[in-house]
């Protein structure tokens, strides 16, 4: 899966270095308020499924230094991604 | 008389926690006696909880499963209480090593680890573990080999993490407590490994 390479103000829990970048879905978490939405005091719902995605670190540094085995792992909400 | 120091006006945060706690006290919200007994419970719970799930996980093969399987409620079953704490527990093995992170904030597992120390709400730490875990751990003195592969847990949003370690060499009959001794904060943050000394 893809994070969108998006920038939209607010309290947004997608950290910008992840952004744009293609990795697998390691687990799915469940599913809880959206934190854009709490943020401006609504309540968030419908919950959003949350998954784990795992990015190789060579794809998310290109001079990354390190074994190629060597990942990241990061939660990021099902509306933050898309299929490459 | 002891020499207090240098004044030091307040800084910004305290002088904002000081008029919060006073609003929320003068409305009725809290009272001074209910924020002193938290502040007093938070100080109380230390790494010492999270070092008794990994010794328990070290000797139980079965409860290890189920730590793993639900971070939550296996703490629940050793009459650890972590309201409001989505623990994923992710294992070190000879081929995988763990590491947490919060690069957004600080995300931490306070309920069992107690508060977090200074480094890991640093800009540095925080920015250079996603960037450059390798460089990062040496710096605390654990160099990982090549064939091991390091991943990184960036604490971005509900969950929270906790680094099972493996257990050591030269530990076969060691009781619960014992094991218990070997499990640092640092080794369940994964920027150390137990070790016996």
């Amino acid at each position: 899966m893809r994070v969108l390479d998006a920038y939209p103000l607010g309290h947004v829990r997608t950290p910008f270095y992840i952004r744009g970048k293609t990795g697998t879905i390691e687990r799915l978490c469940g599913a809880f308020p959206n934190p854009e939405e709490l943020a401006q005091m609504r309540d968030g719902l419908p919950a959003q499924p949350l998954y784990r995605v795992r990015f190789r670190q060579q794809d998310v540094w290109p001079d990354y230094r390190g074994s190629t085995d060597d990942v990241v792992e990061i939660e990021i909400y099902q509306h933050w991604l898309e299929k490459p | 008389m002891n020499d207090p120091g240098p004044y030091r006006p307040l800084t910004y945060f305290q002088l904002m926690e000081i008029s919060l706690r006073e609003l929320l006290v003068e409305k009725g919200v809290v009272t001074e006696e209910e924020v002193a007994e938290e502040v007093e419970a938070m100080r109380k719970r230390g790494y010492e909880r999270g070092a008794r799930v990994v010794a328990r996980a070290w000797v139980d093969r079965e409860y290890k499963q189920r730590l793993l399987a639900n971070g939550t409620k296996a703490c629940e079953e050793l009459g650890l209480e972590v309201p409001a704490l989505k623990l994923l527990v992710v294992e070190n093995t000879p081929e995988v090593h763990n590491a947490i992170v919060c690069t957004l904030c600080s995300c931490y597992p306070r309920m069992l680890l107690g508060i977090p120390p200074e480094w890991y709400k640093s800009r540095n730490y925080r920015s250079r573990m996603v960037r450059e875990p390798r460089a990062v751990l040496a710096e605390f003195g654990l160099e990982i080999p090549e064939r091991v592969a390091i991943r990184v847990h960036d604490s971005t949003a509900d969950m929270r993490y906790l680094v099972l370690p493996m257990r050591p060499p030269g530990t076969d009959g060691w009781d619960e407590e014992r094991l218990a001794s070997l499990v640092t904060r640092d080794c369940m943050i994964g920027v150390a490994v137990p070790k016996v000394s």
